[in-house]
């Protein structure tokens, strides 16, 4: 045997067969939907007189549209017209085809990407599809997850497999620890500022080095969900005891035998120690400081001791008028400081950043003092079960006191299709992903930064140095 | 998905890098259970001065005279020549259901994102994948040039520009085939329906842990 890398492994062990040099028909262990982009694959499928050939092996969370007011889960309903119908429309496909529905009133409803790995469904060694590009997160446990558009969605649905091109490899290998006052999501977004929002495109990436094995399981979801930020196809960190004992203490349907029987397996998911790659990059985590994003795009991003970019720092023109559009758009002028910039709202949320490491971070910065006269504070905790053990930990009623709002789960302002939006010109320290263009709401200013970065922004009201801070 | 038809297309520019798919349809438009109807809300927030909600009669609002896709010399364009990066960020298919409804065939660009990619072509949308220098070339054609046409043949992969210029693209042989054809690929999957039930029972009785019990 040639020696590989744990993505091709991945790709091998899922490989029904080979379709021609690039490609190849790729088995998906678990296939996972959400309402907004499955209705019309569904559709598709019964256009061709289809039923879904493995209803057990997918799963449906409602969680785009799903508003997130405060009021019981019980009276949780869906008041916009188009969005209650697609999330009837969601709930009559998966109850025609026996599909298992994380529905609008159920109690473990969230975010499907931090649904499926706290209820133990992620499992290393496994292919999971889902139609949303944050499905690299589950790359963190070990598993090949990638996001698939919606004829790709019908296509699972109709034969559990995909036409897959398989990705180049790519190596980041990032050396040392990461500082006080830093988390993984500051070291993706340095990562992504150092290649670039197209950096790892067409490349399935897989972390090495100290300081990726220090981290948590939830803080390795936050660096592999993000990587799709850079344009990987997928990211992948190999599993080790802190991965199976995420994932063993979730898994609620295997004995004691078949759980070692799957360790066992697991300590085996890895890169052989001669396996190429075809890029590599190797970074040092003491060198990571707490980012901010200044522009419209994840690779515009800065320690948040820095200054906004002069134009001419740019790589060329097309940069410089991609730059120019977008501080004309964020309402910044070169020079500016980061710290200090004022903002308006503070998002705590998303996929990314709304698991339960990430509310008590925040919850550690802000107890015992205020969110800013001026400021609007939400906190949109991943799941249900996030929501309830936070309640239970009393980080809930930390922040609470502090004057957050505490919010039912969703993907809320992350991408703004519930109501949670926000309003032109408004500035928002943001948890989340993507600082797109009107990602937020039309003319929204999204800065993207961690937990512990928007819970000091939000006290402050403004960008602050959490490393300053007495609780870094 | 309707066969890809050679026909020599009106050219129009997106001079920018990263287009992300917010930009290009943004989240008020998903909630639709549909795959038609984008069209009139592809670039929403830079086409039209106004906010756009779903079902609004769009040629009402208020255009913004500025955006590309708004001036007299780009209407009727089915070729869009782009950046860098081309459909970044999330994977939703409506972007291309919104290029191809407004009038897209074909988009030029030195690189996509790969998700948008395999959804582009899904749609019978020719994503044509040049170098960055070719790119700059056609860029400064276009601007040189009102009513600038290139000629998409993708029978013999090569874009034929107004001077008389040949540029070959390549293209995956497969997906060239499904373009063709109109084919998609889940009729060509299903005929493999013994290779797949073979690999699956081999695959959970070597690997139970992946299923669920």
């Amino acid at each position: 045997m040639p020696a590989t890398t744990l993505y091709r492994k991945l790709v091998d062990s899922h490989t029904v067969e080979r379709l021609d040099a690039d490609n190849v028909l790729l088995y998906a262990d678990l296939h996972i939907m959400n309402e907004y982009t499955s209705p019309q694959a569904f559709a598709g499928l019964a256009q061709r007189g289809l039923r879904v050939r493995r209803p057990r092996q997918q799963l449906g969370v409602v969680d785009h549209v799903i508003p997130t007011r405060p009021v019981p889960i019980a009276a949780r309903t869906i008041d916009i017209a188009p969005a209650a119908r697609q999330a009837a429309n969601f709930a009559a496909n998966c109850a025609e085809q026996g599909i298992k529905l994380f529905d609008v009133r159920d109690p473990m409803q969230g975010i499907e990407h931090v649904v499926a790995p706290e209820l133990g469904l992620i499992r290393p060694g496994m292919v999971v599809l889902c139609g949303d590009s944050h499905t690299t997160t589950y790359g963190a446990l070990g598993a090949l997850g990638f996001g698939i558009g919606t004829s790709e969605v019908e296509h699972v649905l109709a034969t559990q497999t995909l036409v897959y091109r398989v990705a180049k490899d790519m190596r980041i290998q990032v050396d040392g620890r990461l500082p006080l006052g830093t988390t993984s999501k500051d070291l993706i977004l340095h990562i992504i500022a150092k290649i670039g929002a197209q950096g790892a495109r067409g490349y399935a990436v897989e972390y090495v080095g100290e300081a990726i094995t220090a981290l948590s399981a939830e803080a390795r979801m936050t660096l592999c969900n993000m990587t799709v930020e850079a344009g990987a196809r997928a990211a992948l960190i190999a599993p080790d005891a802190i991965t199976s004992d995420y994932v063993c203490e979730r898994i609620c349907d295997m004995d004691d035998a078949a759980l070692a029987a799957a360790r066992a397996a697991w300590r085996q998911l890895r890169t052989d120690a001669s396996a190429r790659f075809d890029a590599e990059h190797r970074f040092d985590a003491s060198e990571v400081a707490p980012y901010v994003t200044w522009g419209t795009s994840p690779d515009q991003a800065l320690p948040v001791d820095g200054t906004v970019p002069p134009l001419s720092d740019a790589a060329g023109d097309i940069e410089r008028a991609t730059w120019h559009k977008a501080l004309d758009y964020i309402g910044l002028a070169p020079g500016t400081p980061i710290e200090g910039i004022p903002i308006d709202r503070v998002f705590i949320g998303s996929c990314t950043n709304a698991r339960i490491e990430d509310l008590r971070e925040a919850a550690r910065v802000v107890w015992g003092r205020k969110v800013a006269p001026g400021v609007r504070a939400m906190v949109v905790p991943g799941s249900g079960l996030v929501r309830d053990q936070a309640e239970r930990e009393g980080i809930a009623q930390v922040l609470v006191e502090a004057g957050f709002e505490w919010r039912q789960p969703g993907c809320s302002m992350c991408l703004a299709m519930n109501d949670d939006v926000l309003a032109p010109g408004e500035r928002c320290a943001s948890t989340t992903n993507r600082n797109f263009e009107g990602r937020q709401g039309r003319g929204s200013r999204t800065h993207l930064m961690s937990p512990a970065m928007a819970a000091a922004a939000a006290i402050a009201g403004r960008i602050v140095d959490i490393r300053k801070e007495s609780r870094a | 998905m309707q066969k890809f038809v050679r026909k020599a297309g009106l050219v129009a520019p997106m001079d920018r890098a990263n287009v992300d798919t917010d930009l290009i349809i943004p989240k008020q438009f998903l909630k639709s259970i549909k795959r038609s109807g984008f069209g009139p809300n592809l670039f929403d927030e830079l086409r039209y001065l106004d906010e756009g909600f779903p079902g609004q009669d769009c040629s009402q609002r208020p255009k913004n005279p500025d955006f590309v896709l708004n001036q007299p010399r780009y209407q009727g364009a089915s070729v869009l020549l782009a950046r860098a990066n081309f459909g970044c960020g999330s994977s939703r298919e409506h972007a291309p259901w919104a290029l191809e409804d407004f009038g897209f065939r074909v988009v030029i660009a030195p690189s996509f994102a790969d998700i948008f990619f395999n959804n582009a072509f899904k749609n019978g949308l020719l994503l044509i994948t040049l170098s960055d220098e070719k790119v700059d070339q056609l860029f400064a054609e276009l601007y040189a040039q009102e009513g600038y046409r290139l000629d998409i043949d993708l029978a013999n992969q090569v874009i034929n520009t107004p001077s008389g210029e040949s540029i070959a693209f390549e293209v995956d042989a497969f997906r060239k085939y499904c373009l063709e054809n109109g084919l998609d690929d889940i009729g060509i999957t299903l005929e493999q329906a013994d290779a797949i039930r073979t690999f699956e029972a081999r695959h959970r009785a070597s690997q139970p842990w992946l299923f669920r019990g």
